[in-house]
């Protein structure tokens, strides 16, 4: 009996969330009828942030935020508007924290320059191993 | 290779630990703050959100009149906690508009029915629209916009008691 109960009760289980009671926009989770046009605004929510799962992008994320981005996204590009304009009108908003794409200003450089330096410094020590293996 | 060259990955690993240990301690700040203050207000307008209470748009936030947007939704749980705060901004002569975020009538009625009314003018964002081009990343956050439909300030989170003085006072230096 208890078992039971506990079973129905699992079943029955809700999850609380601070969600509203509106169904998901129209175009959150469902896909553009033109491949060309889905593509694009795939490749564009892949990189851009979730407000709220802060570590997702809005292609990932269930947050209704991001649902609603994710509409946004869909009909401006059905509309035909350029990723890159939108990507910028996000940016225009809350800055290039919403985009997962490196940037060419000053606080990228490092992310730029790492895998050159790094190479480098591999070069470096493997010219000091050889020339050291005939002294050996 | 030399003592010194050998310590560099301990160093590093230390470094490591201790950069992780402090971000344990003290979170990293997660509030992603609009670009749109210090600019004007985006142009949107939105139905009314309920029977009998005029819906929003940008031109009446530009009106000569300084005043607050408040972004919240009936499903908000600290939108409740922050209601006596606007009740009282109001009672201080604050106008202040509402946009509702992915609300229904029937949920938003009930709601200030309960919480009170503090608002002008309610416009219904069903799908995030205006908040997304707003800049804002939830609820409750409360924005302040100048005579001009300039945003000039916005506040992430609840309005608690200790805002107030100082959203009064900059309304009146807008004024």
């Amino acid at each position: 009996m208890k078992r039971l109960f506990l079973f129905i009760a699992l079943v029955v289980a809700q999850p609380v969330l601070a969600d509203s009671n509106l169904p998901p926009a129209y175009w959150a989770n469902r896909q553009l009828p033109n491949p060309k046009q889905e593509a694009q605004a795939q490749a564009l929510m892949d990189e851009l942030r979730c407000l709220v799962c802060q570590g997702q992008s809005i292609a990932d994320s269930d947050a209704e935020l991001a649902g609603d981005m994710r509409d946004l996204v869909r009909r401006r590009i059905a509309a035909g508007e350029k990723p890159s304009a939108i990507r910028e009108w996000l940016i225009q908003r809350y800055g290039t924290w919403i985009s997962y794409k490196p940037t060419d200003e000053p606080a990228a450089w490092p992310l730029w320059l790492a895998p050159l330096a790094l190479l480098l410094a591999g070069a470096w020590l493997i010219c000091r191993r050889i020339k050291l293996k005939p002294g050996a | 290779m030399s003592r010194g060259l050998r310590l560099i990955p301990i160093i590093l690993l230390l470094w490591l630990v201790v950069g992780l240990a402090w971000r344990l301690v003290r979170p990293a700040d997660t509030a992603i703050p609009s670009q749109m203050v210090e600019r004007q207000v985006p142009a949107f307008t939105l139905p009314a959100a309920l029977a009998g209470k005029a819906g929003l748009g940008a031109t009446d936030l530009a009106t000569g009149q300084p005043r607050l947007v408040n972004m919240f939704a009936s499903w908000c749980v600290p939108c409740t906690g922050e209601a006596p705060v606007l009740a009282e901004l109001k009672r201080r002569g604050v106008r202040i508009d509402g946009i509702a975020i992915r609300d229904t009538p029937g949920a938003l009625a009930a709601f200030l029915a309960r919480n009170g009314d503090p608002y002008e003018r309610i416009g219904s964002d069903a799908q995030s629209e205006v908040q997304i081009a707003f800049g804002s990343s939830g609820v409750p956050e409360t924005f302040l916009i100048d005579g001009k439909g300039v945003i000039r300030r916005q506040y992430i989170g609840p309005l608690n008691a200790s805002n107030i003085p100082g959203v009064v006072r900059e309304l009146e230096q807008l004024r």
